[in-house]
């Protein structure tokens, strides 16, 4: 169980095997306006092909991504129909993007693409068989009063000709991309067996001006880029926003009256508090898993220590005393460990000890001076990402290894990679990556988000508005 | 950089013979330059004393270069009781932000520590870390980086 991908697919066959088309009611929240999900109506009995379903494991998706045929959903209306080929684009990108799914070109659909293909119809599915699709996606949007929309969907597997999904959304017409980025999320739980990751948001730090007088803002996105949108105003230097997993909050570094501190903003109102009048300097914030706390560097003295702050009593309580430099705390997702970069060794290392407190195991090596930072635990526990420095070519990589420090695998490298961020379900990670200057006004410099699969493979730039840095990924429906 | 340093320490040494030609405590002798900086002020610390030292990579040490820098502002903060200070720590760009921010603090913890040590009461010094955001030289090269690791200390 040490290679991750074995893991991820143990568990992706384990799920395979559910099958059904049942929907469920979707539990959505964080602050976010509400969608309605209810099973669609059934559709005619499909014929039942017996052929190789769609539904595989992701082991071997990762050397074919299964073959998915995204026809525009059908409306009712123009403006409808339009809504449709909207939503039908999102899934598609993002399926495509992820790199377990190969949405098939339009341009070879049999049946003509601008038609849709009515949800409430038995497709047929020899016109996509012969495509070479092993899912079909059919959906349809119709306007039902009062700005509300209502977005019907059914997932087929091809060769055994049979429905997986049937299920219909209804929230205001403005927030339809929520609801194409849910039916992607539905689609790639049904098929891969685990749950996926493009109902989420992306909050990061915003990056414009000088380097030596760089305005830096809190902003926050869907994970496709969309709806970009600004926090703060960049009057005060912020830096390291973090989710929380339970709440529509994040926790973030702010300067504000040159007192650098660790700040809550509230996705709901819009405000920000700080989290405490504490001595000294607090910074680099993280959630506990169920939300009620925040684990944190405080400079009060030495060198810093990790403290936890209860959200409710606002108490801290002091977890290292090293006189080092301990910092980047990160709990294990079930609470029980704390990972955290120290140089108490002498140089940068990463750390584990109890949630508690007490005897710190050391679990990196890196040979040749190489120092590691940034740790951060797999939302499945498995793996913590890590950014790495130094090395013989002075260059940055993003890399995972195992909690107890063996199976170090590196991802990504460049002048400067940083700061990994999971996705909710642990299979992508998000980081940032500069170029350096090359002259000395600065130009030259540049600050992007990226992705990476865990594997390695699929790196993709994030499209921001501006310099983007400190990336962290929201939970599943947040 | 050198040059910079050497000049700031012609600078102090032309002050110091006016201020003993003359006995006046405005510093606004004829020998210095025509509009001088006021004394005690900020421009004063930068031109004539120095207001920055450096540190090596990811080390928070003072060199001997940088203890004689925080001497010459010991002895300024000593002439000038009522100027308090705010220290600034920071780094270059080859480490990770959040150590960066506890090694900035740390390095501006060093210059507060030795000028307290100095003399200079605790209550006239804050420190502050801007990690790595807050480079003075925007260039990605050994000498820029060699700029942005320091303490910088300005008058609050």
């Amino acid at each position: 169980m040490t290679d991750p991908f074995q893991a991820f697919a143990a568990r992706a066959s384990r799920r395979a095997v559910l099958g059904g088309g049942a929907a469920s009611a979707l539990a959505l929240g964080m602050g976010r306006e509400a969608i309605a999900a209810t099973p669609a109506a059934p559709a005619p009995a499909a014929p039942g092909g017996g052929g190789q379903s769609a539904v595989i494991d992701v082991n071997r998706a990762r050397a074919a991504p299964i073959p998915i045929a995204i026809p525009d959903f059908v409306g009712g209306d123009a403006d409808a129909a339009q809504l449709g080929r909207n939503i039908a684009s999102v899934i598609t990108a993002d399926l495509g993007n992820c790199g377990l799914f190969r949405p098939i070109d339009k341009q070879a659909f049999i049946q003509a693409a601008g038609q849709g293909i009515d949800p409430s119809a038995v497709p047929n599915f020899q016109n996509w068989k012969v495509i070479g699709a092993q899912a079909l996606v059919t959906g349809k949007a119709e306007s039902v009063g009062g700005g509300q929309v209502r977005v019907e969907f059914r997932l087929w597997d091809v060769l055994p000709q049979t429905q997986i999904q049937g299920t219909a959304y209804t929230t205001t017409t403005a927030n339809w991309r929520r609801i194409a980025h849910i039916i992607a999320d539905v689609i790639y739980e049904r098929l891969l067996g685990e749950k996926g990751y493009f109902d989420t948001r992306i909050v990061y730090v915003a990056g414009t001006g000088p380097r030596d007088r760089r305005v830096r803002r809190l902003a926050i996105m869907d994970q496709d880029s969309a709806n970009n949108r600004f926090l703060t105003d960049g009057t005060w230097t912020v830096l390291t926003p973090r989710f929380n997993p339970t709440r529509p909050q994040i926790a973030f570094m702010s300067y504000a009256n040159q007192n650098p501190r660790v700040y809550l903003f509230d996705l709901g109102s819009g405000r920000q508090s700080v989290l405490g009048d504490f001595r000294g300097m607090t910074f680099a914030p993280r959630f506990a898993p169920d939300g009620n706390s925040v684990i944190m560097a405080v400079s009060d003295g030495g060198g810093s220590d990790i403290v936890t702050v209860d959200l409710a009593s606002r108490a801290m309580r002091r977890l290292t005393n090293s006189g080092a430099i301990d910092v980047s705390p990160c709990y294990s997702p079930d609470g029980t460990q704390i990972v955290f970069n120290s140089d108490r060794g002498g140089d940068q290392q990463l750390y584990i000890m109890p949630a508690g407190g007490g005897a710190a195991k050391r679990i990196s090596f890196g040979v040749g001076g190489s120092r590691y930072a940034t740790p951060v635990w797999s939302p499945r526990g498995d793996l913590i990402a890590f950014t790495k420095l130094g090395g013989d070519t002075g260059n940055f990589s993003i890399g995972v290894m195992n909690p107890d420090g063996s199976g170090e695998r590196i991802l990504s490298e460049g002048w400067t990679v940083e700061g990994p961020t999971f996705c909710p379900n642990g299979r992508v990670i998000m980081f940032y990556r500069e170029t350096p200057a090359t002259s000395a006004s600065g130009a030259g410099y540049s600050a992007r988000l990226v992705t990476i699969d865990i594997t390695g493979f699929n790196e993709r730039v994030v499209v921001t508005p501006t310099d983007a840095t400190d990336p962290a990924w929201s939970p599943l429906g947040a | 950089m050198n040059i910079k340093i050497l000049g700031a320490f012609a600078a102090v040494a032309l002050l110091a013979a006016c201020a003993n030609n003359t006995g006046a405590s405005n510093g606004s002798g004829a020998t210095a330059a025509t509009s001088g900086p006021a004394p005690g002020s900020e421009e004063d610390l930068v031109a004539n004393v120095g207001d920055r030292v450096f540190y090596a990579f990811n080390k928070s040490t003072l060199s001997g270069e940088a203890r004689s820098t925080l001497d010459r502002q010991a002895a300024w903060l000593a002439k000038y009781p009522q100027v308090n200070v705010l220290v600034a720590g920071n780094c270059d760009d080859r480490g990770t932000e959040e150590y960066n921010l506890a090694l900035g603090k740390r390095r501006a913890n060093a210059a507060r520590d030795y000028l307290v040590a100095k003399g200079v009461a605790a209550s006239r010094i804050q420190t502050i870390s801007y990690g790595k955001d807050k480079p003075t030289a925007m260039g990605d090269n050994e000498q820029a980086w060699a700029q942005n690791r320091n303490a910088i200390t300005s008058v609050r």
